[in-house]
């Protein structure tokens, strides 16, 4: 429980990270309510990346804890924080290109496959009851978030928009509990931009997952999220409401910019 | 028009997932399959099914088992013929020391010994990629061919270092050894085929694959929805040595009849290497066509000049044989990485509109 209330349901304590001389993150300790969605912005290099890095074990860091459902992790791995249901996307876009949309997304699922490779061989019986039972689920995913079309296109040829959409149904076919999102509206146009708006709430409405994203675009930013943390060279320098944050003195120096 | 596949719905993700969707496509293997199992053996002589079409089927079994581990799962070997001898080698120790055990289940035991020597070598695998890795599977090559060649027991002490084909019966059919017929061999190589085959296509459409070729793609992102690494390349490692294993043991006892290990050196790992890349990484059609164009192309150019009455020497044949190869592999490489199989699919999709240009 927090302050709010709430559940929390993932709670960074102190984390500091470097590499080498480069301090990426300082003492950062936030905590992230169940079902809610929170930004994380701040300026380039100012460790939003890192610190979902952190969070779903793929760096670790020299000093502080990430307690997550009640687990403190002193280092996460990254297939452990897999199996307990943080998925993530990325900025620069990490799909197998060489895959159709279907067999990515399938990938998603593999946690939650148990059939061992003798059976996949014969592909009988439980081999191929339990590809039909994923398949779908995966088919939900495709249809809520609207790529029907493009199953069996291999992701290399999808435009950028849509191989965006792609690795966010990945992400959600492994029906996580946290959602970390990194950048997910970068390099599109506003109609691009609106709809993964609609996506993002809709998943965090309907699925009741918990949405931690990292965003330049203000206005998505200030319309979409709960709360919203910044941080400055690897520091916290605010955290709470948009409102709150948007009139917060040192985010204006930081990051918003003084309107001259 | 003949390829159109207007009409066929399906209703069910089982339809929809089968391995080959469209019905003219299942005839046409259905009538390959037929063929090759009834019309050649009546057909073919002695010589087209000891030079070409055995050779050919255990080159293909090779070539899967490297197309897993290189095609699928995006780990470069260069250690197919050493895991080859593995299987033959065993094969040879296992059906001496218990002459009684059939011979096909010999020749899966000496499969997952190779299999269990291909995780040892695919160890390194988590650490180093790329050509660091074909160079580290590279001492899996010459190390295992060392081994066989320094240490006696491997082949019962013969005093001529090779091992031979003893001769094994399966239901009262003599299935190696001098007695055998090429067709039976030829037979009992294609069932294996077949078998080996179909189960390395249900193999890489299900988790498995995914996960491979998840692991091939893009390694950080597979790792960050849950795909453990290390596993996955050692299955991987595991399964193609086991085909490879097979292939080898095959290779002695149902086409060659006897060899030493000269027969496992860095060339047949080149050769199998080609195959897959001229055929097409990451496709089991592929594995085919490659095998069928590197055993092919041989035969092809020691009978083309005889056939148009021009007598050339063997070793201009072999250097020939090189050059073309050679030219093939850059071809490949700069125009088509998918190989063969990436020309059948343009095919493919031509023929569903032909003889309309679109």
């Amino acid at each position: 429980m927090n302050s709010n209330g709430k559940e929390t349901l993932l709670q960074v304590d102190d984390i500091t990270l470097s590499f080498g001389g480069v301090q990426a993150l300082s003492h950062v300790s936030f905590d992230v309510a169940k079902g809610e969605v929170l930004a994380i912005i701040g300026p380039n290099g100012a460790g939003k990346s890192s610190m979902l890095n952190v969070i779903n074990g793929f760096y670790h860091p020299q000093s502080g804890t990430v307690t997550y459902k009640g687990r403190s992790h002193r280092q996460m791995r990254t297939h452990e924080a897999a199996a307990e249901g943080i998925a993530r996307t990325f900025q620069n876009i990490a799909l197998f290109k060489g895959m159709t949309t279907l067999d990515n997304i399938m990938t998603g699922r593999n946690l939650k496959m148990r059939v061992n490779f003798l059976w996949q061989a014969l592909h009988l019986g439980p081999a191929r009851r339990e590809e039909i039972e994923h398949r779908r689920y995966v088919e939900h995913v495709i249809d809520f978030l609207e790529i029907q079309a493009i199953r069996k296109i291999p992701v290399g040829r999808l435009p950028y928009g849509m191989q965006k959409r792609v690795e966010l149904c990945r992400a959600l076919a492994s029906e996580p509990d946290l959602l970390l999102l990194d950048e997910p509206m970068a390099g599109m146009n506003v109609e691009e931009k609106e709809d993964m708006c609609r996506f993002i709430l809709d998943v965090n409405d309907e699925f009741g997952t918990t949405i931690v994203l990292i965003e330049h675009d203000m206005g998505v930013v200030m319309d979409i999220s709960d709360r919203v943390i910044v941080l400055d060279y690897g520091r916290k320098i605010a955290d709470g409401t948009p409102d709150e944050v948007r009139a917060n003195q040192a985010v204006i120096d930081a990051y918003l910019g003084l309107s001259h | 028009m003949i390829y159109l596949e207007a009409g066929q719905y399906k209703t069910t993700y089982e339809d929809d997932q089968a391995i080959f969707p469209i019905a003219q496509d299942r005839y046409l293997v259905l009538a390959a399959v037929l063929v090759a199992f009834v019309a050649v053996p009546l057909v073919a002589n002695e010589y087209w099914l000891q030079a070409l079409l055995i050779p050919f089927l255990i080159f293909s079994l090779a070539a899967i088992g490297l197309n897993l581990l290189t095609g699928y799962a995006g780990q470069l070997s260069l250690g197919t013929g050493g895991f080859m001898a593995v299987g033959a080698y065993m094969t040879y120790k296992i059906t001496t020391a218990f002459p009684e055990l059939n011979i096909l289940l010999v020749f899966i035991f000496s499969g997952l010994i190779a299999a269990a020597v291909g995780i040892v070598f695919g160890l390194p695998s988590l650490r180093i990629k790329g050509f660091y890795l074909a160079v580290a599977t590279l001492a899996a090559q010459f190390f295992i061919q060392w081994l066989f060649n320094k240490v006696a027991w491997f082949y019962n002490y013969n005093p001529s270092g090779t091992i031979t084909a003893p001769p094994r019966e399966v239901f009262g059919v003599m299935v190696t050894g001098p007695e055998a017929t090429a067709t039976v061999r030829y037979l009992v190589a294609l069932s294996l085929l077949v078998l080996f085959a179909l189960a390395a296509k249900n193999l890489v459409r299900g988790r498995i694959g995914r996960s491979w070729m998840a692991i091939r793609d893009m390694d950080i992102a597979a790792e960050i929805i849950g795909i453990r690494p290390l596993p996955t390349k050692l299955l991987a490692f595991a399964i193609s040595s086991f085909y490879c294993g097979v292939a080898g043991a095959m290779m002695i006892f149902l086409w060659l009849g006897s060899a030493e290990t000269l027969a496992f050196d860095i060339n047949v790992s080149f050769q199998v290497l080609f195959m897959i890349i001229i055929g097409g990484l990451g496709s089991i059609l592929g594995s085919l066509l490659g095998a069928a164009f590197i055993t092919l192309v041989p035969i092809f150019l020691i009978n083309a000049p005889a056939l148009v009455g021009v007598h050339m020497e063997v070793a201009l044949e072999r250097h020939i044989e090189s050059i073309v190869f050679g030219a093939m592999i850059v071809y490949f490489l700069i125009v088509e990485p998918n190989g063969f199989a990436r020309f059948w699919q343009i095919t493919k999709q031509k023929l569903r509109r032909w003889p309309f240009p679109y």
